[in-house]
């Protein structure tokens, strides 16, 4: 069973290329019993918008 | 050849270094680049007058000039804080985590409606300071892969530095910065 430290650094690295079948699974095994989690990888996502608008805000 | 006057050069040069801060997140890393444009336009035959554009130019010129600009950024001696990164470790965060590796009492929260807080001004003060706090080679790293949509291979190929390097600067990032949001802005609101 996945910790959530090395859960954490799969969503992060989720953010950045395809996560192969397995590892996408046990992942998601993860979240699916992890509130804390599933609550970072919301966060992470929110980051992520949030940085593409501070860089339209700069571009304005 | 004509050239811009002094007022145009003014906008010119504050567009310009707006966007060079924005990619390199270092003031004198970002003045050295826009002079350094400046400069070369200047010196360029085909002369400001001659362009349909002279901002889209301009820029063209900048982004170059931001390329190398980064590079050096990420060649300056680490600082110590830094080092751990080429071995892939990331246990500055490990205080987080109890000593099977779940999260403590302090684990990540839950923010209530995220998104309406892009449209307060507050909010993107807080999220400057939390960018601050991260090292010159994290910020640099996560603004190029969320603001700018780099994919990893090209961070990599730009700044010279491996995939592995790569994913534990922008791990750190999101944890640093999540962390930053949460104390000091959702923390109240959730
Ligand atoms: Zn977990």
């Amino acid at each position: 069973m996945m910790n959530c430290k090395e859960a954490t650094r799969m969503v992060s690295e989720g953010l950045d290329r395809d996560l192969a079948l397995g590892e996408k699974l046990r992942l998601q095994l993860h979240l699916f019993i992890c509130d804390y989690c599933r609550n970072f990888s919301k966060q992470g996502n929110f980051l992520r918008r949030a940085a593409q608008s501070a860089n339209k805000r700069k571009s304005d | 050849m004509t050239l811009p006057d002094d007022q145009q050069l003014a906008e010119f040069r504050d567009y310009l270094l707006r966007y060079a801060l924005y990619r390199l997140r270092d003031e004198a890393a970002a003045e050295e680049a826009v002079q350094d444009t400046l400069l070369a336009a200047l010196q360029a035959k085909s002369g400001f007058g001659a362009q349909s554009s002279v901002k889209t130019w301009l820029t063209g010129i900048l982004k170059h000039k931001i390329i190398d600009a980064q590079r050096k950024l990420c060649r300056e001696p680490l600082q110590i804080d830094e080092r751990v990164d080429s071995d892939g470790d990331v246990s500055d965060f490990d205080g987080l985590f109890d000593k099977t590796g779940h999260w403590g009492s302090d684990g990540p929260r839950t923010w209530a409606n995220p998104d309406a807080s892009l449209e307060q001004q507050d909010f993107w003060r807080m999220y400057e300071k939390c960018n601050e706090r991260l090292t010159k080679r994290t910020a640099l790293v996560f603004a190029m892969r969320e603001s700018l949509g780099y994919e990893i291979e090209e961070i990599c190929q730009n700044l010279e530095i491996t995939a592995t390097n790569c994913s534990v600067l922008l791990y750190r990032a999101r944890m640093s910065l999540r962390l930053c949001l949460e104390k000091n802005w959702f923390g109240e609101r959730s």
